[in-house]
């Protein structure tokens, strides 16, 4: 009689958490940005996150999770994958990848990813938001997925990565191959874009999406976060838990900022608090325990506060939904206080600064800085190409009117009936 | 004392405003309403989509000003809305026979502003 390696509550909690990730797309972050932007943009940029959802899936099966997670060969191994699961050639439904969610059907892990190469591209709509063309926006994601993404992807989380298996770096669900890579990717095309007409502001027309959005994000994080274990175990368990202690400290500790430095505590704020708390705890989730957590969630929102309500003013790039402010810094934070804060008590794979490694903090900056560097060399190039291709930006007349007039011949509320 | 009333193209609000405050008109009140032309629509079919059966999104402006304000607030109004297509709007203008600010009671020509 053998051993079915398959566990079922293992294969029960990804599936659910690959789920949960979706919902975090479609609706969480489509309305979390939705909300925030001028009214006569909204279904533009509902229609940016549910196409990424749709593109990137199909991308995904086709060649991204091969390029991602497969095995490289040559000198590109530690870079990027090979095509050896073309269409999930090799890629069980039954059967465990050793590597990659031993309890579990590797089509179930390979599912989950799926979820996270969507989000990605979708965060960075938040700040070319407003002024980009929809086929130019079609062409950036496929682009982007397909030479930055999936890179990044392979060089932190594959088992042959330069950042995960050869330098020690920890990323548990994503602060580097998520959050600053999205971050940084929004920052070089809003620079590139330059600023939308007449404006350098959120337009702020739907506060209730942007909580119910947050709220969508907060609740499908924890399959993000403790999805991440791959199992439904005690790691998951704690993920779980630093991830909502992370998240509402850094909820209060915006809100807090607001009231002393801006008069009143607000709903944005405090969602907005929530996202930063939610990308900082991302890398870290699987590492830290609750002093840690609280620790990152109170600080996160501190250096973001700064980061959006200073710098980005003081500079003036049109970072229009603050991709690059909350999650850039977010996930740099993030990626760094794993340094600090992680603890083989948690995660025997994991010891920081504080654990006495202060090493890992070396190792964390070294992958931050290699995420930096190749989204932003990736995403400008890809910028030029699809700029000088089919053209990048909108006429101002089509921004002017409203992109969801000019691109999709759509109003999103109706006045009469 | 005149009331200039305008129904103009919802996207060229801001332009319209920033004449009107050029010309040192200040006093405005905005809504959002319905309607069409001649045409019934047709030729705007990008810049408004169609609802309820045929009429379009418009932006109505409504401005108090004295007898000597009257021509600039409609070259401000012309020059913030006109872009040549149809469906650029219309300006009507009314006899205002008196005009109150409730805050004072003031009457006429002060209480204009």
């Amino acid at each position: 009689m053998g051993t079915n390696p398959i566990n079922a509550g293992d294969t029960a909690w990804v599936l659910t958490s690959a789920a949960l990730v979706l919902a975090m797309t479609a609706p969480g972050l489509a309305l979390f940005y939705g909300g925030m932007a001028r009214r006569k943009n909204v279904l533009s940029i509902l229609m940016q996150c549910f196409m990424c959802l749709a593109i990137v899936s199909v991308l995904w099966v086709v060649y991204g999770y091969s390029l991602a997670f497969g095995k490289g060969s040559g000198f590109l191994e530690p870079y990027i994958g090979g095509l050896q699961w073309f269409m999930l050639k090799g890629v069980s439904i039954s059967a465990p990848n050793p590597d990659y969610g031993a309890t579990v059907p590797h089509q179930a892990y390979m599912i989950f990813q799926c979820m996270f190469a969507v989000i990605t591209p979708a965060l960075v709509v938040g700040s070319f938001a407003e002024r980009v063309k929809f086929p130019a926006f079609v062409l950036f994601t496929v682009l982007w997925l397909t030479f930055v993404y999936c890179p990044i992807a392979h060089m932190v989380w594959s088992t042959d990565g330069l950042a995960g298996h050869t330098w020690g770096a920890l990323d548990f669900a994503g602060g580097t191959v998520v959050h600053m890579n999205a971050g940084m990717a929004g920052l070089i095309t809003a620079l590139y874009l330059g600023r939308r007409v007449g404006t350098n502001k959120p337009g702020m027309h739907n506060v209730p999406f942007v909580m119910i959005g947050a709220s969508l994000l907060w609740f499908g994080w924890f399959g993000f976060n403790a999805g991440s274990a791959v199992a439904a175990n005690g790691l998951a368990t704690s993920a779980f838990v630093v991830t909502n202690t992370a998240t509402a400290a850094a909820a209060i500790s915006w809100a807090l900022m607001e009231w002393v430095l801006a008069g009143k505590p607000t709903m944005v704020g405090a969602a907005s608090g929530a996202v930063a708390g939610l990308v900082a705890i991302t890398p870290a989730s699987g590492f830290v325990d609750v002093g840690g957590s609280l620790w990152i969630g109170f600080l996160v929102s501190v250096f973001c506060y700064i980061m959006v309500a200073y710098v980005k003013p003081k500079f003036g790039y049109d970072d229009t939904l603050d991709a690059f402010g909350v999650h850039f810094t977010g996930g740099l934070w993030g990626a760094l206080a794993t340094g600090l804060f992680a603890v083989k008590a948690i995660n025997p794979n994991g010891s920081g600064f504080f654990d006495g490694n202060p090493g890992q903090l070396l190792t964390q900056a070294k992958a931050a800085l290699l995420t930096a560097v190749w989204c932003g060399v990736g995403t400008w190039i890809i910028c030029l190409v699809v700029d000088k291709t089919i053209g990048m930006r909108a006429t101002q007349e089509d921004e002017v009117s409203g992109l969801d007039l000019s691109q999709h011949h759509e109003r999103a509320y109706t006045i009469l009936d | 004392m005149k009331l200039v009333i305008a129904i103009i193209q919802p996207y060229r609000l801001d332009e319209v405003k920033k004449e009107l405050y050029a010309a040192q008109v200040n006093l405005i009140t905005v809504s959002e309403v319905l309607g069409h032309g001649r045409q019934v629509g047709v030729d705007e079919f990008y810049r408004g989509v169609k609802e309820t059966g045929n009429l379009l999104r418009k932006v109505r402006l409504e401005i108090a000003v004295n007898e000597d304000f009257v021509e600039p607030t409609v070259k401000a109004i012309i020059k913030g809305a006109r872009t040549g297509k149809i469906g650029d709007g219309k300006i009507f203008i009314m006899d205002l026979p008196r005009c109150i600010r409730i805050r004072t009671g003031e009457e006429g020509s002060k209480a204009i502003g």
